[in-house]
C-alpha cells in the first residue's frame, strides 16, 4: 500500500469531542441551525479533507498552537471517511427535520452522536469497523464462502 | 435561535431528547468499554478451514509461522499493527509477516469470515489458523503466541 499523507492525531479527536456536543445539544433542541452546521462541518472535512473542513480550520488556528510534547500522526483517510459517514447521517437527520419526520431525525442524529462520542473518547476508528462490511455488502453477488 | 418548537412543547420534548441523549451515551460508553477491551486479544483458535495455501498468501510460508494481517484504507490501527508485527518478525527467526488489503481479496476475506480490520491471523507451518487478533495486538501478546506456537 502506498504511504499514507500524515495529520496531527490530536486534531480529529478534538473535532470528534466538538461534534459530540453539537450533535447532543441539536438532539435536546431539534435545531435544525445545529444539525445544518455539523452538516457543513462534516462536508467540508469529507469533501477538503479533515485539516481544511471548519473544524480542522478551527483546530489549526486556535488549539494545535497551544498544545504541547509530541505530535502523534495518523493517515488522514479514515477520519475522512468517519466525516463521509458523517455526512450522510446529518443528512438523514435535517431531511427528518425538514419533512417532519422525527424518528428519522432522532434515529440519525443518534448514530452520528454516539460515533462521534466513540471517536472522541474511546479513539474509536469507524472505517476500520464499518468500511469493509459495506464492501462485503456491496459485492455479495460474488460467490460467498460462510464458515 | 430557532430551536425548531414553541417555549411550551419545548419543556416535553427536551424532556423526551434528554432520555434519548442518555441512552445514546450510555450504550456507546457500554460499546466503548467492550471494544477497548476485546479488540487486539490474541484468541486462539482451531481452524482447519482456514487453511492458507502460498497463492492465496502471494508468497510463501514462513518456515515456523506466517502473521497474515488485513489491513483497510480507511484503518486507523492497521499502520500500527503493521509496525508491530514487522518489528516483531525481525526479531522472531522463520516467521513471516504478510499484510493483505481486504478489499481487493473479498473471497478471503469472506472465506475466513474477517469482518473488520486490522484482523490478524496466526498460521502454523503448514498454514492452518491457529489464532486470530481482530484490531491492533500488543507486541509482547504476539511473541507470547509465537512462543507457544514454536512449542508445539
Amino acid at each position: 500500500m502506498s504511504a499514507p499523507q500524515l495529520i496531527d492525531a490530536r486534531g480529529p479527536r478534538i473535532m470528534a469531542i466538538v461534534t459530540f456536543f453539537v450533535l447532543g445539544l441539536a438532539l435536546l433542541v431539534h435545531s435544525t441551525l445545529l444539525i445544518v452546521w455539523q452538516l457543513l462541518a462534516f462536508a467540508t472535512a469529507a469533501i477538503f479533507t479533515p485539516p481544511q473542513g471548519i473544524y480542522g480550520r478551527f483546530y489549526r488556528a486556535v488549539i494545535q498552537p497551544r498544545l504541547k510534547g509530541p505530535v502523534p500522526s495518523e493517515d488522514i483517510r479514515p477520519p475522512r471517511f468517519a466525516a463521509l459517514v458523517g455526512t450522510v447521517f446529518a443528512t438523514l437527520a435535517l431531511a427528518g427535520l425538514a419533512f417532519g419526520i422525527k424518528p428519522l431525525f432522532t434515529i440519525a442524529t443518534s448514530f452520528a452522536l454516539a460515533a462521534a462520542f466513540l471517536n472522541g473518547f474511546f479513539n474509536y476508528c469507524l472505517g476500520c469497523e464499518t468500511y469493509l462490511l459495506f464492501v462485503r455488502l456491496r459485492n455479495r453477488h460474488t460467490p460467498d464462502y460462510e464458515i | 435561535m430557532q430551536l425548531g418548537c414553541t417555549q411550551l412543547d419545548c419543556e416535553n420534548l427536551a424532556m423526551d431528547s434528554a432520555l434519548v441523549l442518555a441512552i445514546v451515551i450510555l450504550a456507546a460508553t457500554a460499546y466503548g468499554t467492550w471494544h477497548k477491551i476485546s479488540r487486539g486479544k490474541i484468541k486462539a483458535r482451531n481452524n482447519h478451514d482456514a487453511a492458507f495455501t502460498s497463492e492465496e498468501l502471494g508468497s510463501a510460508l514462513g518456515a515456523q509461522a506466517t502473521l497474515v494481517q488485513f489491513s483497510s484504507a480507511f484503518c486507523q490501527p492497521c499502520r500500527a499493527t503493521s509496525l508491530i508485527l514487522e518489528q516483531v518478525v525481525s526479531k522472531v527467526p522463520d516467521v513471516k509477516h504478510v499484510e493483505i488489503d481486504a478489499e481487493s481479496n473479498l473471497e478471503l476475506v469472506r472465506r475466513l469470515n474477517i469482518l473488520s480490520t486490522p484482523t490478524t491471523i496466526f498460521l502454523d507451518r503448514t498454514g492452518k489458523e491457529v489464532a486470530r487478533a481482530v484490531g491492533a495486538p500488543k507486541r509482547d501478546q504476539v511473541i507470547n503466541a509465537l512462543n507457544q506456537l514454536q512449542q508445539i
